[in-house]
């Protein structure tokens, strides 16, 4: 939950990629945005799905053009962001691993399996390696608990995961 | 109406009452944490986060949290059963179980709710050890810190800042045990577009969020050899330090805060007040100016820098309107530096002007790098009324018990007009009493422009001047501004002059006062005290004040003249969402 990790150069996604900024302009305009703020924060989640569909991750350029859009505050914006762990203000990798840490998952040993993902890859969770090829983090239940500890893999499902495997996994994504 | 029972006692109550208010109405208090009422401005925050208020209700399962169930007919309540208690406890510890208890050393200590409400329910130990939070102290801004190691997500700052001010700087952030109230990205607030109004601090009631605390630098000041210190005090710390020193409310203790103040040893005791009076020679001619011109209106009162902050983020785009008047505390240290400065015969950085005010956002406003001609501030440091209260307390200086002193002069003489710049209305008021004067150049006889009085959020006026209906608005509280700008930006409304004031009431109810969050009606007393202070001045009108006509013919030449323009005047930046400066 730290400031995004933008090292002095703050992207902005929204001059970068005026195509894109355009669909979420049109999207949010579809809407009905109105003066009441209460009414507009509503809207406000699904806003950020666009958005985060259009650009692969939330940075503040692109919230603080959905809070003015909706006439919400940044702090409003980003207090959505952070609660929800789908959304995030980090570029995301290509092989985007989430270690299931539900219940059932968590009693079979995922935090030993989150540990050996972050000893081998070298980032903490919610982090993307510096090649942007992996990032890591976790998710809550995918419905899979007899398969537990589960890991995911962009869309691929890793059921009954050990540590050992933990390296084969990394290794499948080329 | 509504009839229950609460232990046993029938009681008759409106319909959208809460199981609260029912049992204050018959004199039970149930103990409450981050429920948060202001009465004089008809706010209430009722989340139900803490759970200290839980109640069992006949027929429901769960225990109910009293300040936010409502009322139904026939419901039985019981306030003190062992369920409650045991349940009370259980929340209070889990609270102090991730809470530090450094009491002795907090800022809060003495005026937190936590600690008094442990005190209150008797909690010798605490059960749970665990994890406890560890954020980095906020120290960015030169007048809020926030230690969100003490936050116990009531929540009540978010609603100051979201809900009153609309300053929408605080958010709920993250979830679980890393939930925390903080800024977007949780950037330091000096990076925000945080006023500084202290809203926020005085909703707190715990120690997450205080004041940057000047008193040590005072202290020091107050022992070097070689500088000539100077105090001001601004209106409405005088009818509000008593509080802290058991006074009554609305006590007027300005003649024994002048006595303590050299008691600590400052070599002169002046007035903001005198400033106030300057501020209303320059901001009224400029209203006189614009209405001549009939442009750039509605010209709107600077004084407040909490407000001005809030304009520069916020509506950028009519930064045209506010007056280009400087705010009291910085006039004052402007002449301070130069005027009264070579009537001594001294250089600018001999001389400390300190500040004693009500108010947070004066520390940032100090700060502001305009107000440093080359490299010198014009105000060299600013304690609020809390942190004068307390070096009263440090150097056994007990309030009550001094002779009433005059301030020093020639910055001590000052005017009613300049006493009431402290209650919302006030600025506006003395405005147009200097207005009505000039224009028509006749004695005025009403003085007393009642309707602009009062602690309501937005006040409107006509008021005959000269021949002229003056459209006259006041705005209090940052969100009532909001909506008198927004409609002035649609072209829905139409005024010549608006005073407003970041604090909802005005200064009286600065982030730098006593804090009175149990008890809003503290607020109309320490107003009705600035309206006594008025009536008992000799003279209530600011261009009367002999010193400052002595001023403008020694020194500035007449208002709005080119030494003026550079001494009192100054200019706004426009700012983003983000704060870059």
């Amino acid at each position: 939950m730290s400031c995004c990790d933008c090292k002095g150069k703050k992207p902005n996604l929204i001059l970068d990629f005026p195509d894109k900024t355009e669909k979420l302009n049109a999207f949010i305009d579809a809407l009905d945005i109105g003066l009441d703020r209460d009414r507009n924060r509503g809207f406000l989640i699904e806003c950020l799905h666009e958005a985060q569909n259009l650009f692969g991750y939330l940075p503040r350029s692109v919230q603080q053009f959905v809070a003015d859009k909706l006439r919400l505050h940044l702090s409003e914006v980003y207090g959505v962001i952070s609660f929800y762990s789908y959304f995030t203000d980090k570029p995301v990798g290509k092989y985007k691993i989430s270690v299931c840490t539900g219940t059932a998952c968590f009693v079979r040993g995922a935090e030993a399996i989150l540990d050996e993902f972050k000893r081998l890859l070298v980032i903490e969770m919610g982090e993307t390696t510096p090649d942007e090829k992996f990032s890591l983090g976790t998710l809550r239940c995918v419905g899979a608990c007899s398969l537990a500890p589960v890991v995911m893999v962009n869309e691929k499902v890793y059921g009954k995961v050990t540590t050992k495997i933990v390296a084969e996994i990394i290794s499948e994504c080329k | 109406m509504v009839n229950i029972t609460i232990n046993n006692i029938p009681v008759k109550v409106a319909k959208n009452a809460t199981i609260l208010t029912a049992a204050q109405k018959i004199g039970i208090k149930i103990p409450t944490l981050c429920h948060f009422e202001l009465d004089c401005f008809s706010f209430e925050h009722r989340i139900g986060s803490c759970r200290i208020c839980v109640v069992e209700v006949e027929g429901r399962r769960n225990l109910a949290p009293a300040c936010c169930t409502p009322v139904a007919e026939g419901m039985v309540v019981k306030t003190n059963t062992l369920r409650a208690i045991n349940a009370r406890r259980t929340s209070l510890d889990l609270i102090l179980s991730d809470h530090p208890k450094d009491c002795l050393t907090c800022e809060k200590n003495g005026d937190c709710e936590l600690q008094r409400l442990a005190g209150e329910m008797a909690l010798h130990h605490v059960l749970y050890e665990g994890k406890m939070s560890e954020y980095k102290l906020d120290l960015s801004c030169d007048a809020i810190v926030r230690d969100l190691d003490k936050c116990i997500m009531c929540r009540r700052c978010e609603s100051a800042c979201n809900d009153i001010q609309t300053v929408g700087v605080l958010s709920g952030v993250g979830r679980g045990f890393e939930a925390v109230v903080g800024t977007a990205e949780l950037m330091p607030l000096k990076d925000s577009k945080c006023v500084y109004c202290g809203q926020c601090v005085l909703a707190c009631p715990v120690g997450a969020l205080t004041e940057e605390n000047h008193r040590y630098h005072v202290w020091r000041a107050l022992n070097s050899k070689d500088k000539h210190v100077v105090v001001q005090t601004a209106p409405a710390v005088r009818v509000a330090i008593g509080e802290a020193f058991g006074m009554a409310p609305g006590t007027i203790a300005t003649g024994q805060m002048v006595a303590g103040l050299k008691l600590l040893g400052f070599d002169k005791v002046f007035d903001t007040d005198f400033a106030a009076d300057l501020t209303i020679m320059e901001e009224t001619t400029e209203l006189i100016e614009r209405l001549k011109k009939n442009e750039n209106l509605p010209i709107l009162t600077s004084c407040c820098p909490g407000w001005v902050k809030f304009m520069e983020h916020q509506f950028p785009d009519l930064l045209y309107m506010p007056s280009t008047a400087k705010s009291p505390q910085q006039m004052f240290g402007a002449i301070a530096k130069s005027y009264y400065a070579e009537k001594l015969g001294l250089k600018p950085e001999d001389i400390i002007v300190v500040s004693v005010m009500p108010c947070l956002s004066k520390k940032y406003e100090a700060s502001r790098k305009e107000f440093a001609p080359n490299g010198i501030r014009d105000v060299d440091m600013v304690i609020s009324t809390r942190e004068l209260a307390n070096m009263f307390k440090e150097a056994g200086i007990q309030l009550g018990k001094l002779e009433s002193r005059e301030y020093d002069n020639p910055l001590g003489e000052s005017t009613g007009a300049g006493v009431i710049f402290g209650a919302s209305g006030g600025v506006l008021e003395a405005a147009l009493r200097t207005a009505a004067e000039w224009l028509t150049s006749e004695e005025l006889k009403e003085i007393n422009f009642t309707a602009v009085r009062g602690l309501e959020g937005i006040k409107e006026a006509t008021v005959p001047v000269a021949g002229i209906d003056v459209k006259v608005a006041v705005c209090s509280g940052l969100g009532n501004a909001r909506k008198i700008l927004e409609k002035i930006r649609r072209g829905e409304a139409q005024y010549h002059a608006i005073e407003i004031m970041a604090c909802p009431g005005g200064c009286l109810n600065g982030g730098g006062q006593p804090y009175a969050r149990e008890n809003s009606s503290i607020l109309a007393k320490r107003a009705a005290a600035l309206y006594k202070a008025d009536e008992g001045m000799p003279i209530r009108k600011s261009h009367e004040n002999p010193h400052i006509k002595k001023l403008y013919a020694e020194f500035l030449g007449k208002p709005g003249s080119h030494i003026a323009h550079k001494l009192l005047h100054t200019t706004y930046t426009p700012r983003g969402d983000v704060c870059d400066a």
